[in-house]
């Protein structure tokens, strides 16, 4: 049976189509899921895609955490369903305290759009048991509120707990505290990270490699040996 | 009709890069002697009915959960009264 990877369009959001593509390169059945959606039909894992949803208006995230598709995401997210969230949907998920912390406009003010290079620090997530701890890989980064912050408490806590997921490598590009790039519930279920996997999934786009397939081809390894 | 303003603002330890950026720019446009800009968002609120302290009461949490978010923003609510001054009816920090 294939696995059933749910991909959320909000009002606003961008990659859901490249979301939805890379889901389908690694090997699982793309499930499009509407932000006025209670249902999540029956979907194996949710991925939330990169954006702006709602225009970012209040706060990055901050409208799409009360959407009705949210209710369900959050309900299941808690009951175990892995949820991966890419840059808008990172933020989506700091907003609604499935992962710890908040993001921040970048220090410099200044959109960024580059190649990333960053370190696998936890490959025993759900959505990167495909890494092996310390792997480096190099992925698009595009966003401007991607600061990610939390307090001095809730910092140790994450390296503490080796809930630090990914690392940004060789320079911070937007002032995120301790280089963090991505962080993982206590679980490992639920994943959050700026940079965007979804844009490196084939040769022939993006960083010209499929450094980012692994979180893909990770989620459909753990829904298959389920 | 009545006015309840909510004022949001970063929490102070949180660096605020666009305050920054104006307060770089003052000497620029020849305002000395400022030494620290903060920015942060004003909500005005248009109250049907009373505002009583039940309502004021739902106000404050809507703008715990929704208008601020508490892990980086403080947040004041006030009353506006109808000559337009304000009066603080609770602080979150």
């Amino acid at each position: 049976m294939t696995a059933r990877i749910g991909v959320v369009t909000f009002p606003g959001t961008l990659d859901d189509r490249d979301t939805q593509r890379a889901v389908r390169v690694a090997g699982a059945e793309a499930v499009p899921l509407w932000h006025k959606d209670k249902d999540l039909k029956q979907v194996d894992a949710v991925v939330l895609p990169g954006g702006f949803s709602y225009g970012d208006y209040l706060r990055a995230g901050a409208i799409s955490r009360f959407s009705p598709v949210m209710e369900s995401v959050i309900e299941q997210a808690k009951a175990g369903m892995p949820v991966l969230g890419i840059c808008n949907g990172f933020q989506v998920l700091t907003e609604t305290h499935l992962l710890p912390g908040a993001m921040l406009r970048n220090n410099h003010l200044h959109f960024i759009c580059r190649d990333q290079k960053l370190r696998v620090e936890n490959a025993e997530t759900a959505w990167t048991a495909d890494y092996t701890a310390g792997q480096e890989i190099s992925v698009p980064l595009k966003n401007i509120d991607g600061q990610y912050t939390a307090d001095e408490r809730t910092l140790d806590m994450l390296e503490a707990e080796g809930r630090v997921a990914f690392r940004y490598l060789d320079m911070n590009p937007n002032g995120s505290l301790r280089d963090i790039a991505g962080i993982t519930n206590e679980a490992g279920n639920v994943v959050g990270l700026m940079p965007h996997p979804e844009h490196a999934v084939e040769p022939l786009v993006g960083t010209g490699r499929t450094d980012g397939l692994g979180f893909f081809t990770s989620i459909l390894k753990k829904l298959v040996n389920a | 009709m009545a006015r309840v303003v909510v004022d949001v603002m970063l929490k102070p330890e949180i660096l605020d890069p666009q305050g920054q950026a104006v307060q770089r720019a003052l000497p620029r446009l020849g305002f000395q002697g400022i030494s620290d800009v903060r920015q942060g968002k004003r909500f005005e609120l248009e109250v049907d009915g009373p505002v009583d302290e039940a309502a004021l009461a739902r106000i404050h949490e809507l703008a715990e959960t929704f208008l601020a978010n508490t892990v980086i923003e403080d947040f004041v609510v006030k009353v506006e009264d109808a000559e337009g001054s304000e009066k603080v009816a609770g602080a979150a920090k």
